[in-house]
């Protein structure tokens, strides 16, 4: 029932609450923190997003779609009994230079060229612009498209297309299985979740007077647009232009969709001659845009009776969806991932991206690895209650330790917090009394009791940074300048959407110059502006890009004081009065001592790692399954804490991130399509199914970055969902093996009745006829 | 058709179709792009704005039923320069991430601050339901509008 | 910006009947449903628009004799804080409280509920429990029509197109208890996945029901009545044999669908338990 179960008002015997309500927390700290760069702007509503800009003179963009998951396209037909004099069509045939999405590999087109291939609902077919939406959705109803269907594939583990495998391991597998007393097994399946920013995806473009164009968007990585436009617009350097917008949120979901869209709107707009607006409505941003990958994760793990890991073999397979994307990198992180953060002599782990016709899944926090940390997590639940040992000891005994050896062979030199972030989480909600009780509790209940309480516990890790060489291959530069004016500045293209980018680098720069955090500017992302530091995603910001800037800063302290011999802050403006400006370029080294090998998946596939340890506790509805997630308290090792409040404020909103995951946030496909595709049918927690969050920061420094950060951004998304299905279990005694672990899938499990079908897989096209 | 209204304390006239969205009436007719845009069907509160002091949704009331109503967004609360106690409880708590829902959540904290004497965290918590937060786990907005709430009383105590 | 089809305020009901009797028009009420449409582009939209805001005739809570009487453009925040509902309909109020959240609350209309005709409506199960009239009128009068006549098939209502829908009566029999069951997909701006209202009467003795009446939403294409259900609860005892009975009769009873929300199967169970409980509440075991 709605609100049946307030907090508060439990009709339990009152279990304590592991979170204290935030107005009785002592307050403190908040003073010497500098406030959000961009705060009093988003508090007002002066903040400009891309639909708020308004360019005089510009048209409204729309794509026409694919209504069928795999076909051949014939044709594009437009009824010559509309006037198309005032509306601007393009096709594939309009693309000057290539017609790839670029980004890893050449095979997402722009525009589905007549004769060519359609491989997923939704996919864009052409483009129209049109002065007004009137006469926009008018054209629209006068355009047709003739396709020839071809058959479809859906199920990842029907597919013979395969984007990537790898596999990584360490020991004797068969040993090791040899040598155990327990072999416990287990299959968990994970479907699609969107990344749902409250702001949709939204692009405008305006074209140059010297044939380029300037792109105004809601985007995470500008220099990914630019490549993009420069490649199929064949524009040089400075004719491709990409400029951030305020955006609202992007968790992974504007990494690499908002280069479609940007090229849609430089395609007409270039055509057109004038500005072009595609400003996505929801529906269409749910329909077309990129997922977290659904995947499937056998676990067969050895163990001996007291407990001891000895052998883990692990098979994971994403579905991809119809184009790569990036989901080579997906894979690999969900893989380097998948057995936990746990030391294990023997170990393999496979894996495999395959192609269906459903739309392309992409990039959202966690990147793979909330799919198979789901899976270990819950094995290593499962594994617990199999042997009767607590979920808290076994990990004592499981977790990483400095010098373990991870699949890859990279051995754990520093900065492992798996046993701090553990026995954090667990003191903080005493987490043994807890489980007792509502052990006591499940034992004594009497048939026809309605709600049960549960806690579960769940551990992470998640590796800071690009996977294995990427940073190598990114080579991002990022500068700090000192302005004629006197005036230091931050150039990087790292954006900010909502985590605090603008807030933190000032921060970091001020405190290397002595200097307030408002005496620091920070410039905007603007390609034509600042530097290509790489792309805004993998946690890699604070981290990485933070390094990197305070770096640039140490080099220019040293030269202004050079010349001056006086403290930087009280002599900078001095020396741009006397010698101008200077700028500092700092381009990435590689961390000492970190090594890849690309091409057999060995060494240090991560610089550092995070840690994460989140516990749960949630009230089920026996009679219906309906699970009220209450309390989650998330213990996060991110290295080095900047700025606490921002930090917490990832942790927050990862966790809750998660539990939507965990619990309600699901797509059903038909015919490979989203059914829910409205925000009426795919459903986000609200602030009443929210739980109180308690967020712990644990600070285990690396090294290897100049204030011993690591990256915070996708680390409480992994440990969130694992941690509400034990809950779920401890409430209920079922295991729920498919996310998310919905009322249908829970009462499933505890009647013995048929679940629902598996998780991200669509149902076939209703035969024509049928009811 | 011509439509007469007041849009924080300003009488205001537009002359446009009855049926269009007062959402699209303040951000394409009077250039208050504060109210936002989420999903044009009631269910993500971006567009939140107050109508004679009660929150509602600007995506699903056509400006015909606007005629002679008094209508807040956040442009009418406090400046970037002077922002008002809610706003500083947002920014200080990190109530505001990504920014896009905190014109609307803004709303309707301030219907509910404007109308509840009693501020639990239930009733805060049920306040805001209409509006879809996606960064912050609404933690620290309920913070924000807890802090707010307890300053307001401490200023104005109302009688039980 | 979505299609803008004309629409007509009018000042007066009698204004509003002339309109509708020149051309159909389509009623509005708060807008929660039809904006969402038009928006949405889900279905064609309306060609012209009779906006009824203005029409005070249909606002208002009051006791009329021994009923209580709605009129059709009473918000559910208007239901969530009526000392009127409190008192003697306060399955009402919790129902309004479980629909959207503020902002739909302060807009979306009972009438309109009653209007959309959606087999999902919450409030469309308590007034078929409750032996509601739904009072249409037209320049030449009014018209009572039951509850459990007013919705013939999907999505359609009882009521003409030249008929407005002005204002709900609801009955209020001496002793009759009221029960409302929503199972939603969250905890606020849900749809319901099974939507129940149990209502019935004790005699002098307190025990035995009467007058059971049992009607679910989002179970079939229309919000209906479980007739089956109530034969076996009438004149019974809230014993657990009863809810037993109950409960398995009317899982045979309702014929709910797979969709975007839930299973058929789960739907069935849950209704199934859902009364039970109620049931077990109601007997106190």
């Amino acid at each position: 029932m709605t609100r049946v179960l307030p907090p508060g008002t439990s009709e339990l015997s009152a279990p304590d609450p592991l979170v204290v309500p935030p107005a009785t927390r002592t307050p403190g700290r908040i003073g010497r923190l500098p406030l959000r760069r961009e705060g009093p702007a988003k508090l007002t509503g002066l903040a400009r997003y891309a639909d708020d800009l308004v360019f005089p003179g510009a048209w409204y963009g729309a794509t026409i779609r694919s209504t069928e998951p795999h076909a051949t396209l014939l044709a594009i037909d437009l009824n010559e009994a509309f006037d198309w004099s005032r509306v601007v069509v393009v096709t594939a045939a309009d693309i000057p230079g290539d017609n790839v999405v670029s980004l890893m590999r050449d095979d997402q087109p722009i525009l589905v060229p007549v004769g060519g291939e359609i491989r997923h609902q939704a996919e864009a077919l052409c483009l129209l612009a049109a002065p007004d939406r009137e006469t926009l959705r008018a054209a629209k109803r006068h355009l047709a498209v003739r396709t020839d269907r071809l058959s479809a594939v859906f199920d990842p583990l029907e597919s013979t297309e395969e984007f990537s495998h790898l596999e990584v391991g360490r020991g004797d597998l068969e040993a090791g299985f040899a040598e155990a007393e327990v072999v416990i097994e287990g299959t968990y399946r994970v479907g699609h979740q969107e990344q749902l920013y409250i702001e949709n995806q939204a692009m405008i473009a305006v074209p140059g007077p010297d044939g380029g164009v300037t792109v105004h968007g809601s985007c995470q990585c500008p220099y990914y647009i630019h490549r993009a436009l420069k490649r199929s617009l064949q524009l040089t350097d400075h004719q491709a232009v990409v400029i951030q917008a305020e955006t609202g949120g992007g968790f992974g979901g504007k990494e690499e969709y908002p280069s479609m869209i940007a090229l849609h709107a430089a395609l007409l707009a270039r055509k057109l001659g004038r500005p072009v607006r595609m400003i996505y409505d929801r529906h269409e941003d749910l329909s077309a845009t990129t997922k977290r990958h659904p995947a499937v994760v056998r676990h067969r793990t050895g163990v001996m009776r007291d407990g001891r890991l000895v052998a883990q073999e692990i098979d994971v397979v994403m579905d991809g969806g119809a184009y790569c994307t990036l989901t080579p990198v997906v894979l690999s992180r969900g893989v380097l991932h998948a057995g936990g953060p746990y030391s294990c002599p023997n170990v393999r782990i496979r894996g495999r991206a395959m192609a269906t016709n459903t739309p392309p899944n992409g990039a959202f926090r966690g990147f793979g690895a909330p799919q198979t940390e789901f899976a270990a997590e819950t094995q290593a639940n499962r594994i617990a209650d199999a042997l009767g040992i607590s979920p808290l000891e076994l990990r004592r005994r499981w977790a990483y330790r400095e010098g373990d050896t991870t699949p890859t062979g990279q051995v754990l030199r520093e900065s492992v917090a798996a046993l701090e972030v553990l026995e954090a989480a667990a003191k903080a909600t005493d987490f043994s009394r807890h489980a007792e009780q509502t052990r006591r509790a499940r034992e004594a209940r009497q048939s026809g009791a309605r709600l049960a309480s549960g806690i579960g516990l769940a551990m992470g890790w998640h590796g800071a940074g690009f996977t294995g060489s990427g940073e190598v291959h990114i080579a991002g530069t990022a500068s700090v300048e000192l302005t004629d004016e006197g005036i230091v500045r931050v150039l990087t293209a790292q954006t900010e959407m909502g985590q605090g980018t603008k807030t933190i680098f000032p921060q970091l720069v001020a405190e290397e110059l002595g200097l307030e955090p408002d005496q620091v500017e920070v410039a905007p992302q603007d390609t034509s502006v600042v530097p290509d530091s790489g792309p805004t995603v993998a946690s890699r910001t604070a981290m990485v890009v933070g390094g990197l800037i305070i770096k640039a800063a140490r080099r220019l302290r040293a030269q202004v004081q050079a010349v001056t011999d006086h403290p930087f802050a009280d002599s900078y403006q001095v020396f741009a009065r006397d010698h101008g400006g200077l700028r500092v370029d700092e381009q990435f080294e590689p961390y000492p001592n970190v090594e890849f090998d690309d091409a057999t998946y060995t060494g240090d596939a991560y610089p550092a790692f995070g840690w994460a340890c989140a516990v749960a506790r949630v009230d089920v509805d026996l009679d219906t399954g309906e699970v009220t997630v209450r309390d989650v308290v998330s213990a996060d090792d991110a290295g080095r804490i900047i700025h606490p409040v921002l930090a917490e404020g990832q942790v927050e909103g990862g966790t809750l991130q998660a539990v939507g995951y965990a619990t309600i946030e699901e797509i059903k496909l038909v015919d490979g399509r989203y059914l829910n595709d409205r925000l009426a049918t795919y459903l986000i927690p609200t602030s009443l199914d929210a739980p109180r969050i308690e967020a712990i920061l644990v600070e285990k420094p690396f090294s290897g970055a100049p204030h011993g950060a690591k990256g915070i951004g996708e680390l409480p998304m992994d440990v969130g969902a694992p941690a509400v299905v034990a809950a779920i279990h401890d409430a209920t005694g079922v295991w729920i093996h498919d996310l998310p672990a919905t009322p249908e899938r829970i009462l499933a499990a505890m009647t013995g009745a048929p679940a629902p079908g598996a998780p991200g897989v669509s149902e076939p096209a209703p035969e024509r006829g049928a009811a | 058709m011509s439509y007469r209204f007041f849009v924080n304390g300003d009488a205001v006239e537009v002359d446009v179709p009855g049926m269009r969205r007062l959402l699209d009436v303040l951000r394409e007719d009077l250039a208050l792009t504060g109210t936002k845009e989420g999903c044009g069907e009631g269910e993500c509160g971006a567009c939140s704005v107050l109508l004679d002091g009660a929150v509602v949704d600007a995506c699903l009331v056509p400006i015909c039923q606007v005629d002679g109503t008094s209508v807040r967004t956040v442009e009418g609360l406090g400046s970037a320069e002077q922002l008002n106690d809610l706003q500083a409880a947002f920014l200080e708590t990190g109530g505001a991430q990504c920014g896009i829902c905190t014109p609307g959540m803004l709303m309707a904290a301030e219907a509910f601050l404007a109308t509840s004497a009693a501020s639990s965290e239930e009733s805060i918590r049920d306040a805001i339901a209409g509006n879809l937060c996606r960064c912050t786990g609404y933690t620290k907005i309920v913070e924000a509008i807890a802090r707010t709430a307890a300053q307001r009383q401490a200023a104005d105590p109302r009688p039980a | 910006m979505p299609v803008e089809p004309p629409v007509a305020s009018p000042r007066s009901l009698a204004e509003a009947y002339a309109l509708l009797g020149d051309a159909p028009h389509r009623p509005l009420a708060g807008g929660t449903d039809l904006l969402v449409q038009i928006t949405g582009d889900l279905g064609d939209p309306p060609e012209r628009v009779l906006d009824l805001w203005q029409l005070d005739e249909l606002r208002g809570i009051r006791m009329e004799s021994d009923a209580l009487v709605l009129g059709a453009l009473t918000t559910y925040a208007e239901l969530r804080r009526s000392p009127l509902i409190a008192e003697f309909l306060p399955a009402f109020a919790e129902a309004a409280s479980t629909i959207g959240a503020a902002q739909i609350q302060n807009r979306g209309t009972i009438g309109g509920n009653v209007m959309n005709a959606s087999p999902a409506g919450d409030m469309l199960p308590l007034l078929l429990a409750c032996d509601a009239q739904l009072i249409a009128g037209t320049a030449s009068g009014e018209r009572w029509v039951p509850a459990r006549e007013f919705w013939p098939s999907y999505r359609r209502t009882a009521l003409e197109p030249t008929e407005l829908l002005l204002r709900v009566s609801i009955p209020l029999p001496a002793g009759r208890q009221v029960r409302y069951r929503k199972i939603g997909t969250r905890r606020a701006q849900a749809i319901s996945k099974v939507v129940m209202a149990l209502a019935w009467q004790t005699d002098g003795d307190g025990e035995v029901w009467r007058e059971v009446h049992l009607a679910l939403g989002s179970v079939a294409p229309v919000p209906i009545r479980a007739p089956s259900t109530e034969a076996v609860l009438e004149g019974a005892t809230p014993i657990e044999a009863t809810a037993d009975r109950a409960a398995s009769t009317l899982a045979g009873e309702i014929s709910p669908i797979d969709d975007v929300r839930s299973s058929a199967a789960y739907r069935r169970t849950v209704a199934a338990r859902a009364l039970h409980r109620l049931i077990r509440e109601a007997g106190g075991w």
